[in-house]
């Protein structure tokens, strides 16, 4: 069964010869075993769409219903803060894009330090996002922790808060993930455990750092820009 | 198996291009476009996806199997929004003549009878 040498009787004898020590024994090649691995990391994705695509479904739905309340409170978030945290978290998917090249071209000492910084600047978002919640519940901003709400809207402000609560709290949770997946792969790179025939964490860990970043480019202008210049009463 | 590596110089162009987009969801937002903002604001940030989705998670370079699984996450999204919001946006649109006043769709109020009569919320 664990063989250290596996030979494909059945394949004309083509390939009779000593596997690379990272192909599986029930993959062919390590093209086929990488293809096998991008598309299930892509069909965990999708679930990833529709568990975030039903937070913006309801966030569709009460926009829709409260529009003067969405927009009163998406005005109390911080814009600087947010649009901080976007440029660095589109810079940590510019240097985990790079990481993945650097273990494409098998550059170690590159793919760890490329790693390294990605997660510094996962770590600088989730501190700016720490600040930012910080605020909120200086400010009565958090649903159940007497929440203060001025005007008539405070009803369906509270609403919006809880998805403001619920969806950047879903992603900062996933940039914990993310962040946890990053130091195992950062070890694995300075080990040496990559080659350019087989850096296959490295890029699927790179395809779901680029999917939170992607989760927050939709979640930045909706919650705090996109009622910013409607000013309702 | 190297797959496609792509120039260090793309990586960075894509950057540049994502900053921009950046830069221009924050300023549109302060002009106010009415009922654009919202439309406008989601395309930029689909054209942001798009352009990761494309180059910095290798779709452009992926197998035609791969790709279809990237569009089905989409196409599932869009069923789900899509559906939705025909409902939602069409209730009441044959209940009452003269359009969508009916009891699902519109501005819900949410402030008592007895307070100030200014705007209803509609823009």
């Amino acid at each position: 069964m664990a063989d250290a040498v596996v030979v494909h009787g059945d394949h004309g004898g083509a390939h009779a010869h000593a596997h690379h020590p990272d192909l599986q024994h029930h993959f062919d090649t390590l093209g086929q075993q990488h293809e096998a691995a991008t598309m299930g990391m892509w069909l965990f994705l999708i679930t990833e769409v529709m568990f975030f695509g039903g937070l913006f479904l309801a966030y569709m739905l009460y926009r829709i219903w409260y529009p003067r309340a969405w927009s009163e409170a998406s005005l109390e978030l911080n814009v600087l803060l947010g649009g901080t945290n976007t440029i660095v978290l589109i810079g940590s998917s510019l240097t985990m894009a790079l990481a993945v090249r650097a273990a494409q071209t098998g550059l170690r000492k590159q793919t760890v330090v490329w790693l390294l910084l990605t997660m510094a600047l996962g770590l600088t978002f989730l501190v700016i996002k720490y600040f930012e919640y910080a605020e909120k519940f200086e400010h009565h901003h958090v649903p159940g922790f007497d929440f203060h709400f001025p005007g008539p809207d405070a009803g369906p402000a509270e609403i919006y808060f809880s998805l403001y609560f619920l969806m950047t709290g879903l992603h900062a949770t996933h940039m914990v993930i993310g962040f946890g997946l990053l130091s195992v792969i950062t070890w694995m790179a300075a080990r040496g455990r990559f080659s350019p025939d087989w850096y296959t964490p490295v890029e699927m860990s790179g395809l779901y750092w680029h999917f939170v970043d992607i989760v927050w480019i939709f979640l930045f202008p909706l919650l705090y820009l996109v009622d910013r210049a409607h000013h309702f009463a | 198996m190297a797959g496609h590596v792509s120039p260090k110089s793309t990586y960075y162009a894509i950057f540049g291009a994502l900053m921009v987009l950046t830069i221009v969801t924050i300023a549109v937002a302060y002009q106010p476009l009415g009922s654009w903002n919202f439309p406008v604001a989601i395309s930029i940030a689909v054209t942001k996806a798009t352009l990761v989705i494309l180059f910095f998670m290798h779709a452009k370079y992926s197998s035609k199997l791969t790709k279809l699984f990237v569009a089905t996450a989409f196409f599932f999204l869009a069923v789900l929004l899509g559906l939705t919001m025909t409902d939602v946006l069409s209730r009441g649109l044959k209940t009452y003549p003269g359009g969508a006043g009916g009891s699902g769709y519109g501005v819900r109020e949410p402030r008592p009878a007895s307070a100030a009569p200014d705007a209803a919320g509609a823009h």
